[in-house]
């Protein structure tokens, strides 16, 4: 406290030297957030907006009509049977591994971090033809098993799920993990000394903890799910109306000089870029919440 | 409590998820029956045709199947619904290597569809003789699409060989038309030179110098030139050309036609191993058939594909300028011959295009 007197008493007489040095600080930081703005527009909101521009160029009847054409509509379809099949499972199997990861200590532990990672550090064109080599009806591993069985993977939907699984596979580990080894296993502990069993230990301890960073996990596997192209591409074999996920539709609309059409099917795609957006901001926010209390 | 109500309607998404999947499962058992249902085709109400086709085809097919899938339905009273998979030939002849079960493919050259047949007869050997005029319904060339008012001064193939002259092609690797563009270039230059294929080399090798990018796909080359604006002279394919004259504009682009082109054979054949699977031999050689028919042969001209029936291509020789034109017999003796010289790895083509 008695040094804080003098300090008070300085700062009120400044010197011009110190006091350009303060105003010289003001600069750099309006500098440095305008750069950042101005990047901020050219590469997010000029682009954003050029879609949706592109999109309605020809008017409102066009662009409703280009995303309820029936081709259209069955890629619309696919890629949300996909991403209904993809975001659960992969939801499972994150917080299996999660859970495991970050509350017990076991040999290989940083294998399966590493296995986990490994479809952010692959190709998603190598992945796809990991899934040509694999299932292939003429010269893949599993052929006698496909054929025996009258099986169809790849260049069917089935095969575009598997790919997208692979793809999307370490979203939802990889966002809770950090923060399943912040929080520690203090709380399960407690409650398992209290007598609760191991799920509703699970339910009621770690679930809520760790919800808003699962939420942010599943958008960004529902996201990328959805959006998937190069590994998708390389097992769709391409035909309308069957194996075209909406990004291949866009692809094939914008090939057939069908431009509008081609942007108003992306602008579905960033549309759901711009709630998933809103909705790390919530959870964000919702964790900072959480850590206050 | 809270926490416990919370924990709850997770375990009620969870289980909304597990249903929406039980139900796909469902849907995919019924999709599967329905597919069964199809094998018998006797009884069958109806059928679906996959059409594996190469990069330029859309809009003709598009039209095509509509037309086919009326006259079926007249003749014979099944609905039929033709799927269509487009892409570069060579890289749509690997799909139905690797199990894409194309009922019919219509590829850009003879030789994408032997090779489907390399590691395991998909289809049968002697599949070119199956169709009239080697298979191939209709027929094409290779032509220059340049930027209005044709600044760079594109007159023949000379012009492309220049230095300065930016041109854009597909990659001969993947792409089907890539694999005509380039072997009428060559053929200019051996017809110029008293057939020498030193000079010739020389000249296949000055143009693709001037080349900035290899698309893998016709398609993806057109949109390179069109859309992005790259390149002075795009060699394409003279179906293309005129599309991207009517969809982009006369007044943007023009077309020139170089004193001497090859004559360009995209072939169609039934997959045999798959449609004798599936039990749709019939309509898929009936799909093909149509295609030497008036109405198809009308259609190919319509979509600026030369006819082979002489009525229809009486109708339309307006549209169609008179270029003198090989083919890829006379000049290099086949195919086989011309993709083991020119394409295969260690080729001419890739001493050329070694940078």
């Amino acid at each position: 406290m008695a040094g804080s007197i003098p300090i008070q008493i300085k700062t009120a007489k400044t010197t011009p030297a110190e006091r350009r040095a303060v105003k010289g600080s003001k600069i750099v930081p309006v500098i440095l957030t305008a750069i950042a703005i101005l990047f901020f527009i050219l590469m997010l909101i000029v682009p954003l907006i050029s879609v949706f521009a592109k999109a309605f160029e020809q008017g409102a009847n066009l662009y409703f009509a280009s995303i309820t054409d029936p081709i259209a509509w069955k890629a619309i379809k696919l890629t949300l049977i996909t991403i209904a099949i993809t975001v659960p499972i992969n939801t499972v199997f994150g917080l299996t591994a999660a859970w495991a990861i970050a509350k017990f200590k076991f040999k290989g532990k940083n294998v399966l971090i590493t296995f986990i990672d490994l479809p952010f550090s692959i190709s998603p064109v190598v992945a796809g033809l990991i899934f040509v080599l694999l299932f292939s009806t003429s010269h893949g591993l599993l052929a006698p098993l496909l054929n025996a069985w009258g099986l169809k993977i790849i260049f069917a939907p089935p095969g575009i799920i598997l790919a997208t699984l692979f793809v999307t596979l370490p979203f939802v580990a990889r966002e809770i993990i950090p923060l399943m080894e912040a929080q520690g296993t203090t709380e399960e502990e407690a409650a398992l000394t209290l007598g609760a069993s191991g799920w509703k230990t699970f339910w009621l301890v770690t679930l809520p903890n760790i919800k808003w960073a699962l939420l942010y996990g599943i958008m960004l596997t529902a996201a990328r799910s959805a959006g998937e192209f190069g590994a998708v591409s390389v097992v769709s074999g391409h035909i309308r109306g069957l194996t075209n996920t909406v990004p291949l539709h866009v692809e094939i609309l914008y090939n057939e000089y069908k431009f509008s059409a081609a942007f108003a099917v992306a602008s579905l795609l960033t549309l759901i870029a711009l709630i998933n957006l809103i909705v790390k901001n919530v959870a964000h926010w919702k964790i900072k919440q959480q850590s206050k209390i | 409590m809270e926490r416990n109500k919370k924990a709850k309607n997770i375990l009620k998404i969870s289980i909304a998820s597990l249903i929406i999947i039980a139900n796909f499962v469902s849907f995919t058992g019924c999709a599967k029956e329905t597919s069964k249902n199809r094998g018998d085709s006797g009884e069958a109400k109806s059928v679906t045709l996959l059409n594996v086709s190469y990069d330029p085809t859309r809009e003709l097919y598009q039209e095509y199947n509509e037309a086919f899938v009326k006259h079926w339905k007249e003749k014979t009273g099944q609905d039929v619904t033709v799927q269509q998979s487009h892409g570069g030939s060579g890289s749509q002849a690997r799909t139905v290597i690797d199990g894409n079960e194309a009922d019919v493919v219509t590829l850009a050259l003879a030789y994408d569809i032997d090779s489907i047949n390399k590691n395991k007869e998909i289809l049968s050997k002697d599949w070119q003789k199956r169709l009239p005029h080697n298979s191939t319904p209709y027929t094409s060339t290779i032509v220059f699409l340049v930027r209005k008012g044709n600044p760079k001064n594109i007159k023949d193939w000379d012009d492309l060989a220049k230095p300065g002259v930016e041109v854009i092609t597909p990659n001969p690797k993947t792409s089907g038309g890539a694999r005509w563009n380039y072997l009428a270039a060559w053929g200019y230059a051996l017809r110029k030179n008293g057939n020498d294929a030193e000079k010739a080399k020389e000249f296949v090798k000055a143009i693709f110098a001037n080349v900035p990018v290899l698309d893998s796909g016709a398609r993806g080359s057109t949109t390179t030139f069109v859309e992005r604006g790259l390149g002075d002279v795009l060699i394409a394919w003279e179906n293309e050309a005129f599309l991207s004259l009517n969809e982009l504009g006369k007044d943007k682009f023009e077309i020139v036609v170089p004193s001497v082109s090859i004559l360009a054979e995209p072939p169609v054949t039934v997959v045999d191993s798959v449609v004798d699977k599936k039990g749709t031999r019939e309509v898929a050689e009936a799909y093909l058939e149509y295609l030497y028919s008036d109405e198809g042969q009308e259609i190919a001209a319509k979509n600026y594909y030369r006819p082979r029936s002489e009525e229809v291509i009486k109708k339309y020789t307006s549209q169609f300028p008179e270029i003198e034109l090989f083919t890829i017999d006379e000049v290099f003796g086949g195919w086989d011959k011309a993709q083991k010289e020119h394409f295969d790895d260690g080729g001419v083509f890739d001493q050329i295009y070694e940078k």
